[in-house]
Order: structure tokens, then C-alpha cells, then sequence
């Protein structure tokens, strides 16, 4: 999937991740921000790879912001973000 | 029988009620994909229940999904997408018979691409304009998944252009209508919920209201409205003592060989012992009581 537009999905509530997606030239970057970084942001980072991954996205820019999101939230948040920047 | 004291509204763009919708003790959930999502929401939330329901355990509460309705431009994505993570039901909102009938067919087609039981995924019609309360009948019998019927009084009311009061006058006819025509094809009546939240009396005065003229559960739209309504559609331990007695009653007047007998006085028919067998599995439904 090709990243055409910047868009944005989730939320800074409680137990929800804010992801913003941007196109980008060189492959795929991560820039995480979390309230749970040194316990889960390894976790964290590899669930967007993931996601990313399972939508064959190769050049995007993805800002997060964490606030204590689950997995399943976190991927729903990802991909919803690069549906609506394709 | 499946025990739906209270079927408890959450808003389907919400992780962390979502995650927390097994352990808030309602009989059911609705993930909300309709009313409670913004237009621009609806995408991210149909993804957000759609993840929920692959990956959480919900721990046996039962999981139903209120779809945008298939008139709007988001109802078959919702269907589509949702139905392939199989929710135990899909509540339809302003359900005509087409609709069910529209609805039952995409399900049986995405039954069989899954390798789901066929008819696996229930409906629940939601009653909420008056052309939906007069053809309430039809509607039910468009579809075999029916399994109950949740009464809407906001849009309703909205829809009669009659006010919505606390005692609930207004919509005396459509819950007697719902409740009749649900016990008639043997489906659960949900009442609506009860709006004020801060209201406990009123709730306990409402959810009476509703049981005494056979609804047989009630839609809530805050956890704290849960404990107040089992409390009303749990059978109460005066109700269990009378059902035991009668039943034991039974089995002497049995041994016996009598048909008809009577206790305290007063005969027991049929009609008696049956209520009297729905309040103890009711109870043992609820976890009142074990054996």
C-alpha cells in the first residue's frame, strides 16, 4: 500500500495510541512515544511493524503516541491511519 | 435459555471500555458502531470491535454488535467486516423485514466463506419508529437468527413527536406490543434504557414497569445501571422458596398419582408449575442458586 496523504487516527484517552502516518522515502520509520516506553515499547514498536507489515506498507513515517493501549487497539489504530492516507 | 437481564450499550470506538466489557457483570454487551460513533469515527471503530472480538476473551458475556443501519453508507462495511469475526449477534437498528431478510442473506453467504455453523450469528431487530412497532410481527418472522427484540423509546417517541417522560406513559402501548408479540415467537423483549443515569429510583420504578407487563430484559447505558436491573429481573428468594415447594409439591403429588393437588391451601395447575420451573432456572442462570 503507497502512503499518499498524512492522516491520523486513535486518541490521547486512556488505554488508546494516537498514530499519524506520513509518506515517506526511505522505508519505514517509527518515532514512539508512550507512557509505558521501558516496560512495552519494544512490544509496541514490533506491533506497528506488524501491522505495517500485513498491509505491505514500505515507506511510511509513523508518530505514536501511547497511552497504555492493548495490542488489538494498537493495530486497529495503525492500519485505520494508513487506510485513510492511501 | 440464555439469560438477558441487561444488555449494556458501549461505545464501539472506546478501547478501554471495550476491553472492560466481560468484567462489568451485564448478560450482554451491544459494541456500539451506530449512535454512539461520529461520522468520521466510524472506519476506526469498526476496526477497533473488529480486532476486539479476534482477540479478547469476553469470558462468556454474550456479544452483540449494533451495525449502521444497511440504508446508510456504512452498514454493509460494518456487516461485512464484523460478521467474519463472528459476534454471538448483530442488534439492527430501525429493522424493517427487508432488512432482516437483506441481512440474513449476507450472513449465510459469509457463514459459508468462514466455515461458520450456518445461522450461527443471531439478530436482534432494534424497534424504534412506529412503522417498525406495527410491523414488528413480520419483522421477526423475516428471519430465523431472531432471538429477541430491544425497544428503542428515544427515537420512537422522536419519531411519534410525543415527549419522553420519566414514567414512561408515552410508550406503554409499544412495550405491551414488543412484549406480547416476542412471547408469542418465543424471543427475548429488551426494554429500553433508562436515560438518567443519576435516576436509581426511577431505573428500579422503570425496569418494574417493564417486567411486570413481560419484557424480559432491559438495555443499559452505564455500568452502574446493571446491579439495579438484575436485582428486578432476578427471581428474589421468597419467589425461589415458593418455586421449590411447589415443584417438591409435584413430585409427592406424583408418587401418589394424583393430577391436580394443592398447597397452602390453594390448587396448583399447570400453569404454576411451570412459572415455578422458569423462576429456578432462571435463578440458577443468574447464580442464585446451584442445584
Amino acid at each position: 500500500m503507497k502512503i499518499n496523504n498524512p492522516a491520523k487516527a486513535g486518541s490521547l484517552e486512556s488505554n488508546d495510541i494516537f498514530v499519524m502516518v506520513f509518506p515517506n522515502e526511505n522505508g519505514n520509520e517509527i518515532e514512539l512515544e508512550s507512557i509505558v516506553i521501558k516496560q512495552f515499547g519494544k512490544r509496541i514498536r514490533e506491533v506497528i511493524e506488524e501491522t505495517l507489515k500485513e498491509l505491505n506498507v514500505e515507506n511510511a513515517k509513523i508518530i505514536a503516541k501511547d497511552r497504555g493501549a492493548l495490542d488489538y487497539t494498537i493495530k486497529a489504530r495503525v492500519e485505520t491511519a494508513i487506510r485513510r492516507a492511501m | 435459555m440464555k439469560l438477558r437481564r441487561t444488555m449494556l450499550f458501549m461505545p464501539g470506538n472506546n478501547p478501554g471500555m471495550i476491553q472492560n466489557a466481560s468484567i462489568l457483570g451485564a448478560d450482554s454487551v451491544i459494541l456500539d458502531l451506530e449512535d454512539a460513533v461520529s461520522i468520521d469515527e466510524k472506519d476506526a471503530a469498526r476496526m477497533l470491535v473488529r480486532n476486539a472480538l479476534s482477540t479478547l476473551d469476553f469470558s462468556g458475556c454474550e456479544v452483540v454488535v449494533r451495525i449502521n443501519s444497511i440504508q446508510s453508507d456504512f452498514g454493509y462495511d460494518d456487516l461485512n467486516v464484523i460478521a467474519r469475526v463472528k459476534p454471538d449477534a448483530i442488534l439492527v437498528p430501525k429493522a424493517t423485514s427487508d432488512d432482516i431478510e437483506e441481512i440474513d442473506e449476507i450472513l449465510s453467504i459469509i457463514e459459508r466463506e468462514e466455515g461458520f455453523k450456518l445461522g450461527s450469528i443471531k439478530l436482534f431487530p432494534l424497534v424504534e419508529t412506529a412503522i417498525g412497532l406495527e410491523n414488528i410481527r413480520e419483522t421477526i418472522l423475516a428471519s430465523k437468527r431472531n432471538i429477541g427484540v430491544l425497544l428503542g423509546a428515544e427515537d420512537l417517541t422522536a419519531d411519534m413527536g410525543i415527549k419522553r417522560t420519566r414514567e414512561g406513559n408515552e410508550i406503554f402501548y409499544a412495550r405491551n406490543r414488543v412484549a406480547s408479540i416476542c412471547k408469542a415467537y418465543k424471543i427475548d423483549a429488551i426494554d429500553t434504557p433508562f436515560a438518567d443515569v443519576n435516576d436509581v429510583e426511577g431505573l428500579i420504578e422503570d425496569t418494574k414497569r417493564a417486567k411486570a407487563i413481560g419484557m424480559t430484559g432491559k438495555a443499559a447505558i452505564n455500568p452502574r445501571q446493571i446491579d439495579y436491573i438484575h436485582e428486578v429481573f432476578s427471581p428474589s428468594m421468597e419467589e425461589i422458596m415458593y418455586a421449590k415447594r411447589v415443584l417438591k409439591a409435584k413430585e409427592e403429588a406424583l408418587k401418589e398419582g394424583k393430577g391436580v393437588f394443592s398447597l397452602d391451601g390453594k390448587m396448583v395447575d399447570a400453569p404454576i408449575i411451570q412459572r415455578a420451573e422458569n423462576i429456578i432456572l432462571k435463578a440458577k442462570l443468574a447464580g442464585i442458586i446451584r442445584e
